[in-house]
């Protein structure tokens, strides 16, 4: 199974997963993407690879990808359905597995209202579930997403999807996330958490539909730098929620930002050993990658496994 | 119907600033329902354009036609007489009505004072919202009568996207979550089994991704 990913290696093994995300830059230089691989390189099982996230042009994620890999790290491409339609995701991606890619991100997207191109023509030719299923189909029917055979070299990429409990109608969060894995889901990197009852609500949910049992959960975290970024994201996010008792930890914090990085720490330990059902977390520090090692190391996650 | 709204009054006069003699066409269909190309839309637009030119010592001679409707040849037939000595011809129409006019006109320079703006129906008086996206393939049988292809921001067909909250879309708080809308309305029926089914990709030929697209029936033609 020369295939397999290092990342659903250490999945499949049991052991408890830490993937990063890296967010490539807003010019055609590589040089802080290595810089960031290198750094967490030892600290994270895999990094997230962010495609134009929220909306905003920047270097592609296959290619800082490519960066990514040639530093030591395993990265997850994402692949967003905004973008690109059915033919040129299906050649990005080929182009991206024979770049060394093995993890892919499916996801629908930031609309483009969001970003630095509001008039910008969108795509939503297909939709994450179907993204999800017809590279399912791919790998294990050897079939282009028309159903027309793939004679050779299929791609086989383990399949990612994301989740948010934050987001309404919070009862169809289980149900569309079981729909992601008949789909073919093989992991799952849920939203930045700071509401850990609703996150429990979430994960009870999944458990009592034995769902954790057939995908692994990461679970989202993302330390914070002041009570304004929280404020931030509680006034203006969509899908997200954030407890104003935090809002308040970091108001009231001498150092905001150690407070930010605490705060992540107690969440990651407490996401380890008290909710069952999560096979590992998902660290987003954006715009903020140094503080990774530092999180990853004090919540107990340091050294990482070694596969293969 | 089609929903149009009038192009702000700069715009249009821009368009025949170098003309003396403009035919206004209003069309009595879908523009006179939304208010925005019927004969009172006509007569006003004229009647503006001729004051604003009269005002800039550059005087308009503005003549005013309302057609049942402008996307039916028969309908336009009767602007032939009219069109004659125009320097131009401005439509009320939505953008078919232009075309046509512009296709029966090949000699004169026909312009849009409307910008249409999509298919939909009123809510409140004065008020008009989106409801179908065109697509060719009618889905609304397994969305609860709602559709996500032109009501979902995101056109998903297996939503809802992480971004709804609260009923509401992520592009605005003024838009509803379509999918919010379709899991309340089968959860009401009893039906929300069926948003559990995973929905295929949309076969976007029978859209205008197949090509300007043609609707024939043969038992209605004459020749």
């Amino acid at each position: 199974m020369k295939n397999l990913s290092k990342l659903q290696q250490i999945l499949d093994n049991g052991q408890f997963a830490v993937t990063a995300e890296i967010g490539p830059p807003k010019h055609s230089s590589a040089e802080g993407i290595r810089h960031h691989a290198e750094m967490m390189r030892d600290y994270v099982d895999a990094t997230n690879i962010t495609d134009n996230q929220t909306a905003i042009v920047r270097l592609s994620s296959i290619a800082a990808g490519v960066h990514v890999l040639a530093n030591g790290i395993e990265p997850i491409v994402q692949m967003t359905c905004r973008d690109r339609n059915r033919i040129a995701m299906q050649s990005d991606l080929m182009g991206a597995y024979s770049l060394g890619m093995r993890n892919v991100l499916c996801l629908s997207g930031d609309h483009q209202k969001f970003g630095n191109h509001p008039t910008a023509k969108n795509v939503y030719d297909i939709d994450s579930m179907q993204l999800i299923y017809y590279l399912r189909r791919m790998r294990d029917e050897k079939l282009f997403f028309s159903g027309e055979e793939i004679k050779e070299h299929e791609p086989q990429f383990f399949i990612g999807a994301v989740a948010n409990p934050f987001a309404d109608p919070f009862e169809f969060r289980v149900d569309r996330l079981e729909k992601k894995v008949e789909a073919g889901a093989q992991f799952i990197q849920t939203q930045c958490i700071f509401d850990m009852e609703r996150f429990e609500r979430f994960m009870e949910m999944v458990r009592e539909r034995g769902i954790d049992e057939r995908v692994h959960i990461l679970a989202g975290v993302t330390p914070m730098k002041s009570w304004r970024a929280a404020k931030y994201i509680q006034n203006n996010v969509s899908g997200m929620i954030v407890p104003d008792e935090l809002v308040e930890r970091l108001k009231n914090a001498e150092d905001p930002k150690r407070e930010g990085v605490d705060i992540c720490i107690e969440q990651i330990k407490y996401i380890k050993e008290k909710v069952k059902g999560v096979h590992g977390v998902h660290v987003m520090a954006i715009a903020w990658e140094e503080v990774v090692p530092e999180i990853v190391e004090k919540s107990g996650l340091y050294p990482r496994p070694k596969v293969g | 119907m089609i929903v149009a709204q009038q192009k702000p009054i700069e715009d249009i006069a821009q368009m025949i600033n170098d003309c003396k003699k403009v035919l206004f066409v209003g069309c009595a269909g879908c523009v006179t329902v939304c208010l925005a190309g019927g004969d009172k839309e006509t007569q006003v637009l004229a009647s503006a354009m001729r004051i604003k030119r009269n005002l800039e010592n550059n005087p308009l001679e503005a003549i005013t036609f309302t057609c049942t409707r402008q996307c039916d040849p028969e309908y336009i037939e009767p602007l032939d007489n009219l069109v004659k000595d125009v320097d131009a011809i401005v439509s009320l129409a939505c953008g078919v009505g232009v075309q046509y006019l512009a296709e029966r006109f090949k000699d004169k320079w026909v312009v849009p004072a409307l910008d249409t703006k999509f298919i939909g129906g009123s809510t409140v008086h004065g008020s008009w919202e989106e409801k179908c996206g065109l697509c060719g393939d009618c889905i609304l049988h397994r969305t609860g009568g709602i559709c996500p292809i032109i009501r979902c921001s995101k056109s998903i067909l297996n939503g809802p996207c992480g971004g709804s909250q609260y009923g509401k879309c992520e592009v605005s708080k003024d838009v509803d979550c379509a999918w919010q809308l379709i899991y309340d309305r089968m959860k009401a029926l009893g039906k929300l089994d069926k948003l559990m089914e995973f929905q295929p990709p949309k076969d976007w030929s029978k859209s205008r991704d197949g090509g300007p697209r043609k609707a024939i029936r043969e038992d209605v033609m004459i020749d």
